[in-house]
């Protein structure tokens, strides 16, 4: 009898495929094509206190093996949430993951508090999002700001607190060791890694926000690699994402370190790519001969 | 007997170049052309997913029994690339919100489409009665379909922006001058953003009733990613709206342009 279930920091997830924040809504839409019961969680879009328009469009366009997005948080705000989507995703078996971000680390502690009052499983606090003005990434690139925001979060809630990381640092061992020391129970990455392309028609930026966040399968080798540097120093559980498209890939992370993986860009391509996916873990398991899936954490053999 | 969108295997039936890098594609999909209404659109693979990981949105031509007509323009790499697909299309669709069509409410219809963006009008054509259709082209080279909307609707118009064939000018010239004398009830239109711009104001001055067809990049297609967003006014406040789900059709009142 094979074992696909994980544990992250107390929650057991049906599987390890999550979905990333952003790239799935609040699972209504891919709902339409499969029961969300296949998931290990659901990682929902990033909220923010108040509603937020967003950036204006055009907001994606794609690169070489992956995209770049500037979205810019358009979400119905974290009271909203609660009110008229999480009761839906109650509903299913996967976890529910509430992806907060905020203009300061008061907002971050005003969400922690209403979602540790909700039904929502755990939290992630997205330090990293590369595509608003205020807050964001700017929590996430200095290890001191990732501990006192750790810190403060963590006082606000009862929930497990998932810190989502930024590549887009100098070294992304001293933020995953800064979110540890301020008391995360998980690590979530990489969030994107900050990217741009111009239209040598017109000159002008393909984004209206000029930059925005690359993701696919272009940066899932920095993503392999930070997860593998951040498992040597940490005992905290990773979930692992940056480029997955197939079982392969997410073998290939928890190989690296990640008890879970998540899943973005891959449901644009192939909107079954969940689904897929952990097919394709399993096929790998029963190949090789292994029963439990967490048995594949961290099992890169270095020399 | 599906009742929304999903992705299928759609075998290639035909694939012709019409006009220079303007690709005609039928494939085999009874799924979808069950489904399918004017104005929605399709969300397809264009080769290596690892390469080129976004779909491209290309409108429903036409929906007849089991087959599924679009046509498209070669643009950049996804697009070209799908131009050489061969035996097999991955579609997911029927996406999107489609035209309002009500022949008890609007009798008297007209259809304004430029370019590329004539294609989705067909369908659509097809589905009114006693429409009048202008069709924009920039030049005689471009101009395609003309017979396939000449044999569904008797008053059809191709104007060309250089008058190289047909009337000499814009489309929207023609639009113009049909509301000063005949009465028009309700207006459709799909194109490039100025000439939608144009009809929109218009059919605004004119008061009359007037739905645009979108177009943004998208990521997607069914209105989780927040990607396409387009900006629009509800109760005096505006807000972003997505092409692929509240669209790609929209009332022209709604969308600011």
């Amino acid at each position: 009898m094979m074992n696909m279930k994980v544990n992250i920091a107390g929650v057991e997830l049906n599987n390890p495929i999550i979905t990333a924040s952003g790239s799935y809504g609040f699972g209504r839409e891919y709902g339409e094509l499969y029961s969300l019961n296949e998931l290990g969680a659901i990682c929902v879009k990033g909220l923010t206190l108040a509603p937020r328009a967003g950036n204006p469009p055009p907001r994606i366009t794609e690169t070489y093996g992956g995209i770049l997005n500037s979205v810019g948080l358009q979400n119905p705000g974290v009271d909203a949430f609660i009110k008229y989507e999480l009761p839906e995703l109650k509903q299913y078996t996967c976890k529910v993951i509430a992806n907060i971000a905020g203009n300061t680390v008061e907002d971050y502690c005003q969400m922690a508090e209403k979602l540790s009052d909700s039904d929502v499983d755990m939290l992630e606090m997205n330090i990293s999002c590369p595509n608003v003005k205020e807050g964001g990434v700017a929590f996430g690139t200095n290890a001191n700001t990732i501990l006192h925001i750790t810190q403060e979060v963590k006082k606000h809630t009862n929930k497990p607190l998932i810190v989502k990381l930024s590549p887009n640092v100098t070294d992304i061992t001293e933020m995953a060791k800064a979110a540890e020391q301020g008391g995360a129970d998980a690590l979530s990455l990489i969030n994107t890694l900050l990217g741009m392309a111009i239209d040598i028609k017109t000159r002008r930026p393909i984004l209206a926000n000029a930059t925005g966040g690359l993701s696919g399968p272009a940066v899932k080798p920095v993503a392999v690699r930070m997860v593998y540097q951040v498992a040597q120093v940490t005992n905290l559980p990773i979930i692992g994402m940056g480029g997955i498209t197939t079982g392969e890939d997410a073998v290939e992370f928890m190989l690296a370190g990640s008890c879970a993986v998540a899943v973005g860009t891959a449901n644009f391509m192939n909107p079954y790519a969940c689904v897929d996916i952990k097919k394709g873990i399993i096929d790998y398991m029963e190949q090789n001969k292994i029963d439990d899936v967490g048995d594949l954490v961290g099992k890169v053999i270095i020399k | 007997m599906i009742m929304s969108y999903d992705v299928f295997k759609c075998k290639l039936i035909s694939k012709k170049e019409i006009a220079p890098n303007i690709i005609d594609v039928t494939v085999k999909s009874p799924e979808i052309a069950a489904l399918a209404k004017p104005g929605q659109f399709l969300h397809i693979k264009c080769g290596d997913e690892i390469a080129m990981p976004l779909r491209r949105p290309i409108s429903i031509c036409d929906a007849e029994g089991d087959k599924l007509r679009f046509i498209f323009e070669i643009k950049g790499r996804g697009t070209k690339s799908l131009a050489f697909i061969e035996d097999e299309l991955d579609i997911l669709g029927p996406l999107g919100n489609p035209f309002t069509v009500s022949n008890e409410t609007f009798q008297n219809p007209v259809v304004i489409g430029g370019g590329i963006g004539t294609y989705p009008l067909y369908k659509l054509t097809k589905a009114l009665e006693n429409p009048t259709v202008y069709l924009g082209f920039r030049s005689k080279a471009q101009v395609t379909l003309e017979e396939d909307f000449r044999s569904v609707c008797k008053d059809v118009t191709v104007a060309t922006d250089d008058g190289s064939y047909g009337y000499n000018g814009y489309a929207i010239e023609l639009l113009k001058e049909k509301i000063k004398k005949d009465p028009v009830d309700i207006i459709y239109a799909c194109g490039p953003t100025p000439m939608l711009r144009a009809v929109k104001q218009v059919a605004e001055e004119a008061g009359i009733r007037c739905q645009l067809s979108l177009e943004q990049r998208m990521g997607c297609g069914i209105g989780a990613c927040l990607t396409c967003s387009c900006e629009t006014k509800h109760d005096g406040t505006w807000k972003f709206m997505r092409v692929c789900k509240n669209g790609p059709v929209f009332w022209s009142t709604e969308v600011v342009l």
